[in-house]
């Protein structure tokens, strides 16, 4: 992580659309009055959905929106490294995990692509199709490593099926999200090791029960 | 009360106190960056480590842990000084080792406490980091690398000074103190950051790099930039005053002070009178004080007594008031007033003048009426306390006058007269058993005043203002000679002319401003003296200039806005030629042959006093005890105009003649002027 600073160049307003509106006073709504800047990082959430980041003229408005020093808003958008704070790639935002799960299993090699195929990292692509980024652990290390692009996790990347993923995004496609592997979830890469007896899935080891567990004690 | 013990021995606390507290009651300091009397409770830098029984077994931050029934506390076993040497060595591994050229060396919280705390040597080897600095305006400056992240000064702007502007962004070692986008903070009082920062990372940025706090000579005295009476400590080195800080005063200004009184000491070296002047063709020449004081007898000895007339100036102290009042009645002229915005306040029993509440009484308050004043520019301390108040309890405060920002939330009654009448209609409506009311001297200064005052008596009768033990009456004076002034009756005697009467063309033949620089006089053609210290509005016009001393330059009386009698004391000597002011008084009475009965200053101190014992009271602020105040009698029947109420004070900055001649005024003056002129992109 490095100092987090708005971006130099800034829309001169900004406004909210009418759904990011509605939903912004839908959280609103869920607190009391007097403490409506609970509101604040659901709606910071709702603007980076919106345009893809947070400009300065969005802090000012929601600081405006929810009564609170702006001030206080800048340090909840700076505090949190998921909002981001300059615009990102219009196809695709790639979050690429560094944390030694994935690092073990190969992140590097995903971030040396990255960076032949899109750039610098935290910078926006020539093209401004991609963004991408090294992130800390995204909590998917099963299936080590992974990305998470844009709203899913894409696991058990290697170069090859990364690259493929970028071109796709490139070509306006949504590649599909999860492992590509060829595993389903986070099962064992080779298949199923344990709770592999079919009899545990006919219903022939089921029997009636006789009492219910926790029931009172019939009288 | 519960007790607990603090290194085995046991003391009783009150319910509620932190364990920092009780071990401070039991005599053990504790060591602290982010702690703070006055603000929240953050507790974020642990240095305040103790050890607590029952508890866990590891170090407590003291600050925010609750005391309890029969805790033992231990503030130097073993664990704690370990604890504490981990934290301080943590703080300095990014902390730059750049004392010897940074301000706060030698009154530095984190120099002491790792003298005290800390490990002699370091273990770190590898790259500090580096902070970028941030710019806050033209008072502080920042060397940011130095922050330790205490977050004093973003808790004392929100709280204190109720302008949330200072924040802590990013976060982790990215950790920065910053304004939003780096604009200067927009405060009365911002300077008090500075002394809240435990180290050199705010530091005063008009007087960065000019001395060292240990080659200073401190004088302890009073402000006089406005009528509050700040306590203050005034640092010299040589003839100049170097910067003013404040002393703790819970009555007064507990231990803040504003930008004017702390950087306006610029002013005292600029523009300074320091010989006598005489007008010779139009144009001032310089001349001996022989010279000067034989032009002034020339001319009063022609003119008859009721020619002459004096008017005293804001920042005056009482014993040269003294001295002019007494030395016009021995020429037996009435033509005397310290009023030169021209009040109507003066006659009548002392609480009619008198901040009766107190400041600190404020605080007792359950509604509270602003009426014509704008506290925030009169009087920032009062307005801090009423923020103070409004923060602890949510007071109703009512505003009559200007719409304008207080840092509190208010009721905006209306502009004018009318609104300020229909709540008194109202007043049933209002229950309150300690309502006060604060009139700004602006609205007792017009035309009407009379009317007003008598109107707001009035209405204060309705609602209860003055009764047994409360007296919720109190008049905000922006100047600091003012109450001394009327305590002495320095207004004009049977047949004498109001000050707005003297300037007028043709009233008199000698005016002596005594330092008044507040009044136009461009009408007036008598010969004009001015005693005074600057070059300013006062100088212009006058014919015979003499030099005097500023408030820094000499002992004297004032009293503040309550009424209370302070001694200030004299930090340096009166610049070249220039003397005291009573003593020219003094010497000037000579050559009148209207010989003053003192020749020294306790003499004419115990003169002062046998005439007017109130000034005997040192440190004593009437308060409520004495409800002699009739509320109906004060002013007198007659039309309000329905003329909006305004605050006297319009530019903060610039209300007497050290503030104009101070360059860092003018700064901050014209910083203000643009922030007014586009208020909105402060949002
Ligand atoms: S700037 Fe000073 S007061 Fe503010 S957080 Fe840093 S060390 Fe504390
Ligand atoms: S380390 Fe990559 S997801 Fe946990
Ligand atoms: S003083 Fe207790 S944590 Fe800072």
């Amino acid at each position: 992580m490095s100092v987090r600073r708005l971006a130099k160049e800034q829309p001169a307003s900004w406004d909210f659309a009418p759904d990011t509106l509605e939903k912004a006073n839908w959280w609103i709504a869920k607190y009391p009055a007097e403490r409506k800047q609970s509101a604040v990082i659901p709606i910071l959430w709702l603007i980076q959905k919106q345009d893809g980041w947070v400009s300065e003229p969005a802090i000012r408005k929601l600081a405006q929106m929810l009564e609170m020093p702006v001030i206080r808003v800048l340090e909840v958008v700076t505090f949190y490294t998921m909002f981001q704070l300059e615009p990102v790639g219009s196809a695709a935002l790639i979050q690429v995990c560094g944390t030694t799960p994935c690092a073990l299993r190969g992140a590097n090699a995903l971030m040396d692509l990255c960076a032949a195929k899109i750039g610098p990292k935290d910078h926006l692509s020539a093209d401004g199709l991609f963004t991408w980024q090294e992130v800390e652990c995204l909590g998917a290390c099963v299936n080590a490593p992974m990305a998470q692009i844009n709203d899913y996790y894409y696991e058990d990347l290697t170069p090859e099926t990364l690259g493929q993923i970028i071109d796709d995004f490139k070509a306006g496609k949504s590649p599909k999200p999860g492992s590509y592997a060829g595993r389903h979830t986070s099962e064992p890469a080779g298949g199923a090791l344990t709770l592999t007896d079919p009899s545990l899935y006919d219903g022939s080891r089921a029997k009636k029960l006789k009492n219910i567990p926790n029931a009172p004690e019939p009288a | 009360m519960p007790k607990a013990k603090v290194n085995g021995v046991e003391v009783e606390f009150e319910p509620g106190m932190t364990v920092l507290q009780v071990a401070e009651l039991a005599g053990e300091e504790i060591p602290r960056f982010c702690y703070h009397e006055r603000l929240s409770i953050a507790g974020n830098c642990r240095m305040c480590l103790v050890e607590v029984k029952p508890g866990p077994p590891k170090p407590q931050a003291s600050c925010a842990l609750p005391a309890a029934e029969n805790q033992e506390i231990f503030t130097a076993s073993p664990m704690v000084k370990k604890g504490r040497e981990g934290v301080l060595e943590f703080l300095l591994i990014n902390h730059p080792l750049d004392c010897p050229i940074c301000d706060q060396g030698g009154e530095c919280d984190l120099q002491d406490e790792t003298l005290g705390y800390g490990r002699d040597d370091s273990r770190y080897h590898e790259n500090k980091r580096a902070v970028e600095e941030k710019y806050m305006g033209p008072l502080v400056k920042t060397v940011m690398t130095r922050c330790i992240q205490c977050t004093r000064c973003v808790r004392y702007v929100t709280e204190i000074a109720g302008v949330p502007e200072i924040g802590m962004i990013s976060r982790g070692e990215d950790a920065e103190i910053t304004t939003y986008l780096e604009k200067a903070i927009n405060s009365e009082m911002t300077g008090n950051v500075v002394d809240l920062c435990p180290v050199g990372a705010l530091t005063h940025k008009p007087w960065a790099f000019n001395y060292r706090p240990w080659e200073l000579k401190k004088t302890e005295t009073v402000d006089v930039m406005d009528a509050v009476g700040a306590n203050i400590r005034v640092d010299a080195r040589g003839a100049e005053v170097m910067r003013v800080l404040p002393r703790v005063n819970e009555a007064i200004n507990e231990e803040w002070i504003d930008d004017k009184t702390r950087y306006a000491v610029d002013g005292l070296m600029r523009q300074r009178l320091d010989q006598p002047y005489i007008r010779k063709n139009k144009k001032l020449v310089p001349a001996t004080w022989g010279e000067a004081f034989d032009a002034i007898a020339a001319k009063v000895k022609k003119s008859s007594p009721d020619r002459l007339g004096v008017i005293a100036g804001d920042l005056q102290d009482a014993e040269s008031m003294k001295a002019a009042l007494d030395l016009f009645t021995a020429l037996g002229s009435a033509n005397v007033d310290c009023r030169q915005d021209g009040s109507v306040l003066g006659a009548g029993p002392r609480e009619s003048w008198l901040f009766n509440t107190t400041i600190a009484g404020l605080e007792q308050a359950d509604a509270i009426m602003l009426i014509g004043t704008n506290p925030r520019l009169e009087a920032p301390l009062v307005n801090a306390r009423l923020r103070k108040h409004w923060l602890a309890t949510g007071v109703r405060i009512g505003v009559c006058g200007d719409n304008a920002d207080l840092n509190f939330s208010y009721h905006h009654i209306g502009a004018g007269a009318a609104s300020l009448q229909k709540v008194f209609d109202d007043h049933a409506k209002i229950a309150a058993q300690k309502p006060a009311f604060i009139v700004g001297s602006g609205v007792l200064a017009r035309e009407d005043g009379e009317a007003i005052l008598n109107m707001i008596g009035q209405g204060a009768a309705k609602f209860g203002l003055v009764k047994d033990g409360w007296n919720g009456f109190n008049v905000l004076h922006t100047a600091a000679s003012r109450v001394g002034g009327l305590d002495m009756g320095f207004v004009p005697g049977k047949g004498g002319l109001t000050a707005k009467a003297m300037v007028k063309k043709g009233a008199l033949d000698v005016l002596f401003l005594l330092g008044a620089d507040e009044i136009d006089t461009a009408d007036s053609d008598a010969f004009v003296v001015y005693l005074g210290t600057h070059g300013d509005n006062g100088a212009h016009k006058a014919d015979v200039i003499l030099p005097g001393a500023a408030y820094t330059e000499k002992a004297g009386i004032y009293v503040n806005m309550e009424g209370r009698v302070q001694l200030a004391n004299r930090a340096i000597f009166p610049k070249g030629e220039a003397r005291e002011d009573w003593a020219i008084l003094r010497a000037l009475s000579d050559r009148l042959g209207a010989t003053l009965p003192y020749d020294s200053l306790t003499a004419l101190r115990r003169k002062l006093i046998a005439d007017h014992p109130t000034f005997g009271q040192v440190d004593y602020a009437p308060g409520s005890q004495p409800a002699a105040l009739d509320l109906g009698k004060l002013g007198k029947k007659g039309k309000v105009s329905d003329a909006p109420f305004t605050s006297p004070v319009s530019d903060f900055y610039q209300t007497n003649p050290i503030a104009r001649a101070s360059v860092t005024m003018a700064e901050c003056s014209a910083l203000a002027a643009s922030l007014r002129a586009q208020p909105v992109a402060a949002e």
